[in-house]
């Protein structure tokens, strides 16, 4: 389901490998035997929680604080999460407060990913048994903590909007009963709401926390951290990917007002200074020669051409470089002589672009190191920082803020803006706080893109028209390979979505087979990660055999689902049917798309004109089936947001290279959606008592197919390449 | 360099040549953290402030432009603007950090159009961009505010 989530755990191992030795080898510490968790937390403090544990706290005067182990950059978890104690715990939403947790991997790992972090859609996914139980058990000790009181049955006794009753008319607030609850030991076992007595999940009650202070401008980001003697850096990195600093020369740069220090560090040169401003003069006034001997030097169309090659046969493969099958069953019967649908589709590189670009404030020395960012991996940033410092990982402390977005960017196995500014404060050291400032051209031409992805898929039909043998053919640099964590076999994150289809499934004959080739342009998961361009692929392609065989493409779908138990997509295809009406609106013509990914089922109907050459879309009817709907309104929040995402990226999305050099710097040149471009979304969501599964990513991957699928209705011609809009 | 400008009505002089972006003086000197940086092209709109009611692109107003010119920003607004409200009401914000570049390009629109039609929010709006993709309750929450009736 999540391939991301078990590769960050594959991926620590051999982490975790390294950080034992260069551990044991500081400082001769005896780390064998440690699990994961208890190493990484070495170091940090596991003891100073409440009587109601690290997920809750109660003030004196009654507050109800749910701790965040999840970072929140817009995807609702500070609502969700708590919502999920306050249900259980029968609290007054309307006061509930969130915080954000420490760092702390023993205590407030993912439980889907054996780290603290936030990713693959999972912060409910992963905590929804944690936190139902963290609720009911405190709800247990308050009402033994009354019952004890009022010298009545347990069982007796409500708790309600955060008042505890008895029916004799006695209530109590959680201020009136906490420091006897906190003296109650908490039940092992407590018992769980009935789904159907919610009155909280599943309600339009849950609201954001974070709304009213996103709309004074008081939420903090890391932007925003202001200490007391901060410098703020900024560096000057190589235009090339795996280009190095050959020398530089700083004098111009120093004589800028305000720069403090110029000097190298592994990433390229840094200009420290005492504001923002002056940094950014002091850096566009450094000269530095690069050297390009291990840089990417081609252009993406080079790269592209590469590709191409490689999947039609024409580029030879090598002991290096060799294909890999990821789906074979019934290989060497022969196609048939049914009806052929050849198609291929290429898919550029893509920035992540967030509105707030990458940052980082860092402090080390006198004993003591601290980050403070929008962490989306805390764990990993501990780890990496503890390797420079030289300190052991669950010493490092994260203070997590808001990020102004992520979209996959900030959870990077190399925290890589994230240990530029702790080399950037090792340098400056004495536990001076610098915030390392990425412009927006830093951050679009920085690398760790949704990769350049090439399919060349070839279906030959049967004689019922449903596809009898499947040729499929991926090229796409892999996310996890190069990485640390590198590991042997098939990269799922380069072929999840057509791995599993059940489009394949249903196909008597299936090749299905990926390569792929290395770059030093460094790549990673973009909102929805291999969906990006499998859910694209397999939809848009199945629409095409549709027409091939003279069937409605949302009866082939049925057709299909139902011949492989795919019960989910049929249900969901179902309701967004169902919600769409009979006939779209005037002057629009439809098209379906629908994808499973991160345990979710999103099906779309998108009502699209052409204006010229340029796709137009209006409204878009939604379906979900996301398991149990916390919070329907914040689930509404990430269809509509996921659409716009995967939309802009269709429409306009594309990183192109000349000779190696990012020609997309900053928004004019990276055309993103904007507000009189953007869909109307409607959702609906497919009721549910199933164990909550993903919302950030499965909205995003729908909307390019079901929009490539109205252009194929209106024009008859299927979209071969993205974005929709060159140029 | 000394200059003295007029910010949420209140005369502040401040330590900066005059080729300085107002953003980075309202950040970094003034400590007005909600105009945030995403840019500094005036193309993504998440430092729009008011100079003279009117919104402008503060990334690329140098403070010497500005001698004299009432200068607004999200913290002028003080919370009580009816678009605040309506932003709570509807949760538009997702990761925020555009928001307030949002609400002071949508204040300028209603002190001057009360009762926008779509296309005066299109064209008042589209020079803010929102990576979360929120514009559907941004619009919806301007007509909120404004007492427009949805379409």
């Amino acid at each position: 389901m999540n391939a991301p989530v078990k590769h960050i755990t594959a991926a620590l191992t051999t982490r975790r490998q390294m950080m034992v030795i260069s551990a044991a080898a500081a400082g001769g510490a005896l780390l064998v035997g440690c699990s994961p968790a208890d190493m990484l937390a070495m170091g940090a403090d596991n003891k100073h929680f409440g009587p109601f544990g690290p997920f809750l706290r109660i003030d004196a005067d009654g507050v109800v604080s749910v701790v965040n182990k999840h970072i929140e950059f817009g995807q609702g978890s500070h609502a969700g999460l708590a919502a999920i104690v306050a249900e259980e715990l029968g609290a007054d939403w309307d006061k509930i407060k969130v915080v954000q947790s420490a760092a702390n991997a023993k205590v407030y790992a993912n439980l889907d990913q054996g780290v603290q972090g936030t990713g693959g859609s999972s912060a409910i996914h992963n905590s929804w048994d944690q936190l139902r139980k963290v609720g009911a058990a405190t709800r247990a000790m308050f009402v033994s903590a009354a019952a004890a009181r009022w010298k009545v049955a347990a069982d007796e006794i409500s708790v309600t909007n955060g008042v505890v009753a008895h029916p004799s008319g006695r209530s109590a607030s959680f201020a009136d009963l906490v420091a006897d609850a906190a003296k109650v030991a908490p039940p092992a076992s407590p018992k769980l709401k009935d789904p159907k007595a919610y009155t909280l999940i599943g309600t339009d009650r849950v609201k954001r926390k974070d709304s009213l202070a996103k709309a004074t401008g008081t939420a903090r980001f890391t932007q925003d951290v202001r200490l007391p003697h901060m410098l703020t850096a900024m560096v000057a990195h190589s235009p090339r990917f795996g280009g190095k600093v050959k020398s530089f020369d700083s004098d111009a740069a120093k004589k800028i007002p305000g720069v403090t220090d110029v000097f190298e560090i592994p990433t390229g040169v840094a200009v420290v200074a005492q504001n923002t401003y002056a940094a950014r003069q002091g850096r566009d006034a450094l000269k530095v020669e690069w050297d390009d001997a291990h840089a990417e030097m081609r252009s993406s169309d080079a790269i592209l051409a590469t590709y191409k090659g490689l999947a039609s046969g024409k580029t030879a493969t090598t002991d290096k470089l060799k294909w890999q099958a990821f789906d074979s069953h019934g290989v060497g019967v022969a196609p048939g002589d049914g009806k052929v649908v050849e198609v291929s589709y290429d898919f550029p590189f893509l920035a992540h672009a967030p509105m707030e670009p990458m940052n980082c404030v860092a402090e080390t020395g006198a004993g003591r190191t601290k980050l403070t960012s929008g962490s989306q991996i805390p764990t990993l940033d501990q780890l990496n920082t503890g390797m420079i410092v030289g300190v052991l990982p669950g010493s490092v402390e994260v203070e997590t803020l808001f990020a102004g977005g992520s979209f996959g960017r900030r959870a990077n196995f190399k925290s890589d803006y994230v240990t530029e500014c702790v080399h950037i404060a090792k340098h400056v050291g004495g536990g001076r706080p610098v915030k390392l400032v990425w412009t927006r051209e830093d951050d679009m031409t920085g690398g760790y893109y949704r990769p350049m992805v090439h399919h060349a898929v070839k279906v030959t039909l049967g004689a019922d028209g449903y596809p009898a043998h499947w040729h499929h053919r991926v090229v796409s640099q892999s996310l996890m390979k190069g990485s640390p964590m590198g590991k042997k076999g098939v990269d799922e994150t380069a072929v999840e979505g057509v791995l599993g289809s059940p489009y394949l499934r249903a196909t008597p004959v299936v090749d299905a087979q990926v390569i792929l080739p290395d770059s030093p342009i460094p790549v990673l998961w973009w909102r929805s990660v291999g969906a990006t361009h499998s859910a694209f692929v397999m939809e848009h392609t199945i629409d095409q055999l549709a027409h091939a065989a003279g069937k409605d493409p949302v009866d082939y779908r049925r057709t299909l689902y139902t011949k492989t138990g795919a019960t989910r997509r049929l249900a969901t295809l179902d309701l967004a049917v169902a919600k769409a009406g009979i006939n779209p609106t005037a002057g629009y013509t439809r098209g379906v798309a629908v994808h499973e990914c991160f345990g979710s089922v999103v099906a779309q109907i998108a009502e699209v004109k052409m204006e010229g050459s340029v796709p137009r879309v209006g409204r878009v009817v939604t379906a979900i089936d996301c398991g149990t709907a916390v919070s329907p309104d914040q689930i509404a929040a990430q269809m509509e947001g996921g659409t716009c995402f995967g939309l802009s990226a269709a429409l306009y999305g594309q990183i192109t290279l000349k000779d190696g050099v990012v020609e997309e710097k900053n928004f004019d040149a990276y055309r993103v959606l904007r507000m009189s471009e953007a869909p109307h979304v409607e959702t609906f969501i497919v009721p549910s008592t199933a164990h909550p599964s993903g919302v950030g990513e499965p909205g995003t991957p729908v909307i390019g197919p079901a929009v490539a699928n109205a252009i194929l209705a209106i024009t008859g011609r299927p979209t071969t390449s993205l974005p929709f809009v060159k140029g | 360099m000394a200059a003295t400008l007029d910010i949420n009505g209140k005369p502040v002089t401040v330590q900066a040549a005059p080729e300085t972006p107002l953003l980075w003086v309202l950040r970094d000197e003034l400590g007005l953290t909600g105009t945030k940086y995403g840019c500094g092209i005036a193309q993504c709109g998440a430092c729009t402030v008011h100079a003279n009611g009117a919104a402008i692109r503060s990334c690329q107003a140098p403070i010497g432009s500005l001698a004299g010119v009432k200068i607004t920003t999200i913290e002028g607004l003080a919370g009580t603007h009816p678009l605040q409200a309506a932003w709570v009401k509807l949760d538009v914000p997702q990761c925020g950090y555009c928001q307030s570049g949002q609400i002071m390009s949508a204040a300028a629109l209603l002190a001057k159009t009360p009762k926008p039609a779509d296309g005066d929010i299109d064209a008042a709006m589209s020079g803010n961009i929102c990576r979360c993709g929120a514009y559907q309750r941004i619009r919806a929450a301007i007509k909120d505010a404004a007492g427009v009736v949805a379409a």
